[in-house]
């Protein structure tokens, strides 16, 4: 197991946004996590991501408990993610976004950047290469230095997506990353995703509410309702669950 | 190979590998620009006047602290209103090294530099947990408390008398005439610019900015937010106690009516005036509000000819010509001077056919 939550639960004040989850992530799978709003699929990502402690329960990260670990560590051990409303860096421009997404595997200092001389530059040419490869791959080339700003909503969605990659991450956390987009985005993004996962092997959990793209493009989906975990297992099997379907459609009357 | 013809406007960018791409890309036209501009200060002492050379030296001092708070407020995003005091600390330090230690003038102003980073440091700790208005306060109190310790802690300071500073000197060159000032001032401006521009295009600096924009993002990216606003501090208090060691050595007296939170004040003014978050907007900005009150009182003169009781109403518009300008400035061109000369510069990109 590579992503290991056991028992999570997280209150605030008297809400329980989660009690009790427990899920397990394999390497190299794509694991979604559906259900109604406020269910507490979000919460769950920032958990895992370090933007809110459980107040119970575990995390265990490749073998490491990262339930107290600080925000900003987790990317150094390969957690990246992606926001449900786009975060960027709206001033910069494309590049410079990606190339923050190479903070943590910089070395660089104040001193050392402010001089730009020898080793800085060096280090800022190499890792542009590494953004570059990113770009070619997202087929954003022709924005690269547009400010993330200015850009459509489904391009934006994309460089953030290109940021997360940007930190070679083994955990790629997405929140609803097609969430606004028609068809043909959805399309490019189920593609994007099911190549970031095949080629570098990387583990995807993401949160969707399109039932057709989480149906078809992951390996495992787990449903929760009101901060339980309700149903987990193959796409086929949640389909016919007796419980999500009444937490998607209410109970039958009779 | 770049560019051919000097004379005609680039139409795009033509680099062959990263390394040159991500150079600056001055077009042989503009190259042509900054060498003039550069040639033109460095001749400035010998066809200007005293007078405007004194004038430079203050607008150049204005330039260097400018920098440092747009590094803090228009690059991080944290509001600073202790601007004056940080001048204070960086003054102060270098006067004591000086007048009172009798330490050369080349080991004070990076001293003061370091003391204010440190002291800058110390104050920038409440920024971890308060933004915006709550942040600006807490900088307030730094701007009072320093001011407290400038007047009391008189064994280091003479307190209210002030300070009276040697002349400066570097390597046995004595730099008591404005025009010597001059070129210890632009070198000092020159470096400092050149820095900040390499700074905002590499890692560190990126971090700043993605603090601005958005510090949830940034701390999820891996960017230690605590230990990024202390270093932000830190480098802007250090540009400040640079440009407060060279204005107290070169007003030669210093006391604690220079160091108040009108000249902080006046600060903030420069780095909205100019462009939040543009190195170049610091210098135009710095620039336009040293020579504000001077084209003033020159026009005042001029008009006095003909209106001979303009003198004082102009002099008593002066507070206001200033609050004026900024509100201005804010409604109509929030990102500032620097804004509206890139506007004039893509216009010109086009021109005739701007379509």
């Amino acid at each position: 197991m590579q992503l290991d939550l056991d028992r999570v639960s997280l209150h605030f004040g008297g809400v329980t946004a989660l009690s009790e989850v427990s899920i397990q992530v394999k390497k190299g799978e794509i694991f979604a996590i559906i259900g109604p709003n406020g269910a507490g699929k979000t919460s769950l990502l920032n958990c895992i991501s370090g933007l809110y402690r459980p107040s119970s329960g575990r995390i265990v990260f490749e073998g490491k408990d990262i339930t107290h670990m600080s925000t900003h560590q987790r990317p150094l051990l390969g957690i990246a993610r992606s926001f449900q409303n786009i975060e960027l860096f709206s001033h910069m421009t494309v590049l410079e976004n990606l190339m923050l997404g190479r903070h943590i595997k910089m070395k660089s200092g104040i001193v050392s950047g402010g001089l730009y001389w020898g080793k800085a530059q060096r280090e800022e040419v190499m890792h542009r290469e590494v953004v570059e490869d990113i770009i070619d791959f997202l087929e954003i080339e022709n924005i690269r230095r547009k400010k993330v700003g200015t850009l459509a909503y489904g391009l934006q969605k994309r460089v953030e997506l290109g940021r997360a990659l940007a930190l070679e991450p083994s955990l790629l956390l997405l929140d609803e990353p097609m969430a606004g987009m028609n068809s043909e985005e959805k399309e490019d993004m189920a593609r994007f995703i099911l190549d970031i996962a095949e080629e570098k092997g990387t583990t995807i959990i993401l949160i969707e509410h399109d039932m057709g793209v989480v149906m078809d493009i992951s390996d495992r989906v787990a449903v929760l309702d009101f901060g339980r975990k309700i149903a987990e297992g193959s796409p086929e099997e949640i389909q016919c669950n007796p419980k999500v379907i009444e937490a998607y459609l209410g109970e039958q009357v009779s | 190979m770049r560019l051919r013809n000097p004379f005609v406007m680039e139409s795009g960018v033509f680099t062959t590998n990263y390394r040159d791409d991500m150079a600056f890309h001055f077009p042989v036209l503009a190259k042509i620009r900054v060498a003039v501009i550069l040639l033109l200060l460095f001749l400035l002492p010998f066809f200007a006047s005293t007078y405007f050379v004194s004038i430079a030296n203050l607008a150049g001092i204005a330039v260097i602290g400018a920098l440092g708070l747009n590094i803090l407020t228009g690059f991080t995003g944290q509001i600073s209103i202790g601007q004056g005091a940080f001048l204070g600390v960086g003054a102060y330090t270098a006067g004591f090294i000086t007048a009172k230690l009798g330490l050369p003038f080349w080991l004070a102003l990076p001293a003061a530099g370091f003391v204010t980073a440190l002291v800058g440091a110390v104050f920038g700790v409440p920024s971890l947990r308060l933004k915006g208005l709550y942040l600006a306060i807490a900088t307030l109190a730094a701007q009072v408390i320093i001011e407290f310790v400038i007047v009391h802690w008189e064994t280091v300071t003479n307190g209210v008398h002030g300070m009276f500073l040697p002349a400066p000197g570097i390597f046995g060159y004595a730099l008591d005439s404005d025009v010597s000032y001059y070129y210890l001032v632009l070198t000092a401006c020159i470096i400092m610019t050149v820095f900040c521009f390499n700074l905002f295009r590499s890692r560190v600096g990126r971090a700043f900015i993605a603090i601005r924009d958005r510090d949830l993002a940034a701390e999820v990216m891996g960017i230690d937010l605590f230990r990024y606003k202390i270093y932000a501090f830190a480098l802007s208090s250090f540009y400040v106690g640079i440009a407060g060691a060279l204005w107290g050595h070169y007003l030669r007296i210093i006391s604690p009516e220079h160091f108040t939170i009108g000249v902080s004040i006046q600060y903030l003014a420069m780095v909205i005036i100019g462009g939040l978050g543009s190195v170049m907007g610091s210098i135009y900005g710095a620039v336009f509000i040293t020579l504000l009150p001077i084209v003033l009182r020159e026009l005042s003169g001029l008009l006095a000819n003909y209106l001979p009781n303009i003198e004082a109403v102009i002099l008593g518009l002066k507070e206001a010509v200033f609050g004026i300008t900024i509100i201005v400035f804010l409604i109509y061109e929030p990102e500032g001077l620097a804004k509206i000369w890139q506007n004039i510069k893509d216009y010109f990109k086009l021109w005739p056919f701007s379509y």
